[in-house]
């Protein structure tokens, strides 16, 4: 959010607002840089060796796989959803586009343990398709597939609401162009809109990926929590906390902090270019619309045919 | 922009392909992972008998947890408001040093996996932490207490705040506060009459949103809280224990009345067009 028109504006606190700054930075470092700071001291408290067998212990090792394994296959997968989402939603116009649009939305506010439940009851042993799974010997709830379900329930939202704003900021004039020039829906995606909204799309699925990392209660609902098998780092860190492995807990949840980390940073670079990307193409609309303006002004007779 | 806008409208612009596409991927995808699971929610409690769905529902203990998670999510909203205004009227309006890295913690919250953040929460609260030992001696329990609780929604809830307000914050006409000093108004009486009341749907919308994402929170908050039935037992976990038991509809019925509880914040929230902020 740093915004360079501001910092000119920057004043030194005067008087309460002294008090204002030391207790919000204060609460701030003690509500969220305390939580930090202690995940990578405990981490280390009972010294590197401990750190080292924590991550390089074989059930460490398969949690990030199926962490891994996971994040691979929501992310394409969002990226195909989300740019397909945002077309229809800022380049078509149809009726139920609001509802369609809540619906896309409704999983960021569903707690993450109901979302978890709405798959076993859907693929529980007793749930709707359970009997028909089980004649087929698929496993869904408490195996892999639905581990990669329940994420991608959570994270459905993440890319649209990137490149929803941003395709909007751009509108529609550029696309109509190229289709008027006769180009295929497919050439103008690749050509007019995936160039003009890539830190959109990439922004949105390092978000996309990051969650997919690091959700916990969807997927702890749907796992079973098979030590070795459907454990991802987050579970895997609840293991060790539960058997009051306390340095090994925090070791592998180091991992997590610093993929976290990787994520803010992230943000920090993408979020000023995707902000540039919107503001380049306001610039373009205002220009386009000055010289509209510009057309309209030297059509009308001249100021004495007026007077 | 409306003059561009006008054009186009006179223009009538060429329709532009690719609707059956995106509709039948898009479709696809929301019908089969939220319109399908979410009837299958709303079929599992309809054919449950509705004595036992009631009986769930009206349980002490489902009462309790009901209460908890909405109160303290409440609680926690109220107490993020005038800290979250705080850190973003520091950000914004005063000189820090390393502003950047201040700017980039408020983040943190949304970065940080939540099973991370909840055993960090337990670490340093608990009776041997970093902050709970000096608190234990005062008599002051926070892990494992509705305290804990109330302190992980306020670290969940607080960047919804200063995000919401610290645009609007950013937007705020410094002319506007002149004006009033220049009218001999100090500067409590400025911010009380004339800052306040402009940042106040800000500021509404922000705290909604915490308190809206408060409500389902786990991960940060199952491991400080005690998970003590009628005390210290979230609404989520609930819906766990009930699923553990086989108990299906109970589970479905817990997790309904949260889901009607979010999904009436959301359309308020789309009314007011607030979610966009988020």
């Amino acid at each position: 959010m740093a915004d360079a028109r501001h910092d000119g504006l920057r004043e030194r606190p005067r008087g309460a607002g002294w008090a204002v700054a030391i207790t919000s930075l204060c609460l701030l470092a003690l509500l969220v840089l305390a939580p930090l700071v202690v995940v990578l001291v405990e981490a280390f408290a009972e010294g590197a060796g401990t750190f080292l067998d924590a991550i390089t212990d074989e059930d460490t090792v398969s949690a990030l796989g199926l962490t891994l394994l996971v994040v691979a296959i929501v992310v394409p997968f969002h990226t195909v959803f989300g740019v397909a989402a945002a077309w229809l939603l800022t380049r078509q116009d149809f009726r139920g586009k609001a509802l369609l649009g809540t619906l896309i939305d409704l999983p960021f506010t569903v707690s993450p343990v109901v979302s978890g439940l709405l798959f076993v009851l859907l693929f529980g042993a007793r749930g709707w398709l359970g009997p028909w799974l089980r004649d087929h010997d698929v496993r869904v709830v408490y195996a892999v597939p639905g581990v990669v379900i329940a994420t991608l329930f959570v994270t459905l939202p993440f890319v649209v609401r990137e490149l929803v704003p941003t395709m909007e900021a751009i509108g529609r004039d550029e696309e109509e162009a190229a289709a008027s020039l006769g180009a295929s829906g497919w050439q103008i995606l690749w050509r007019v809109t995936l160039p003009r909204v890539r830190w959109a799309l990439f922004y949105g699925c390092v978000l996309c990926g990051a969650r997919a990392a690091g959700e916990f209660g969807a997927v702890s609902v749907v796992s079973g929590h098979v030590r070795g098998e459907t454990s991802t780092l987050p579970l895997h860190v609840e293991i060790l906390w539960g058997e009051y492995h306390t340095a090994a807990a925090f070791a592998v949840a180091s991992m997590l902090a610093a993929s976290g980390l990787v994520t803010l940073v992230l943000r920090g670079l993408l979020e000023r270019r995707v902000r540039a990307s919107k503001a380049r193409s306001s610039s373009a609309a205002h220009a386009s619309a000055a010289l509209a303006l510009e057309t309209s002004i030297s059509s009308v007779p001249s100021k004495g045919a007026l007077s | 922009m409306s003059v561009g806008a006008a054009t186009r409208a006179r223009l009538a612009s060429p329709r532009l392909p690719g609707f059956g596409v995106s509709l039948g991927v898009t479709l696809a995808v929301v019908g089969s992972l939220v319109i399908v699971p979410l009837l299958a929610l709303v079929v599992v409690v309809a054919r449950a008998p509705s004595a036992h769905v009631w009986d769930v529902l009206s349980a002490d203990r489902t009462l309790a947890a009901y209460g908890l998670s909405f109160g303290a999510a409440a609680l926690a909203a109220l107490l993020s408001t005038p800290l979250g205004l705080g850190i973003a009227w520091t950000l914004v309006r005063y000189e820090l040093p390393a502003r950047r890295l201040w700017d980039a913690l408020v983040d943190l919250p949304f970065a940080m996996p939540t099973a991370v953040s909840g055993i960090a929460l337990t670490q340093l609260w608990g009776p041997s932490g970093a902050f709970g030992r000096w608190l234990a001696p005062l008599g002051l329990e926070v892990a494992f207490t509705r305290a804990g609780v109330v302190l992980a929604l306020i670290f969940v809830s607080l960047p919804f705040v200063v995000r919401t307000v610290q645009p609007v914050i950013e937007s705020f006409p410094r002319e506007t506060e002149e004006a009033a000093a220049s009218l001999g108004a100090d500067r409590l009486t400025t911010f009380r009459r004339v800052i306040l009341p402009a940042l106040r749907p800000a500021l509404v919308s922000g705290a909604t949103l915490g308190f809206a994402r408060a409500i389902g929170e786990y991960g940060s908050v199952v491991f400080i809280a005690g998970n003590v039935p009628f005390r210290t037992e979230i609404a989520p976990l609930l819906v766990l224990v009930r699923l553990e038991e086989y108990d299906y509809a109970g589970a479905a019925a817990v997790a309904t009345g949260m889901l009607v509880a979010s999904a009436a914040i959301l359309v308020i929230l789309s009314r007011r067009g607030a979610l966009r902020h988020g």
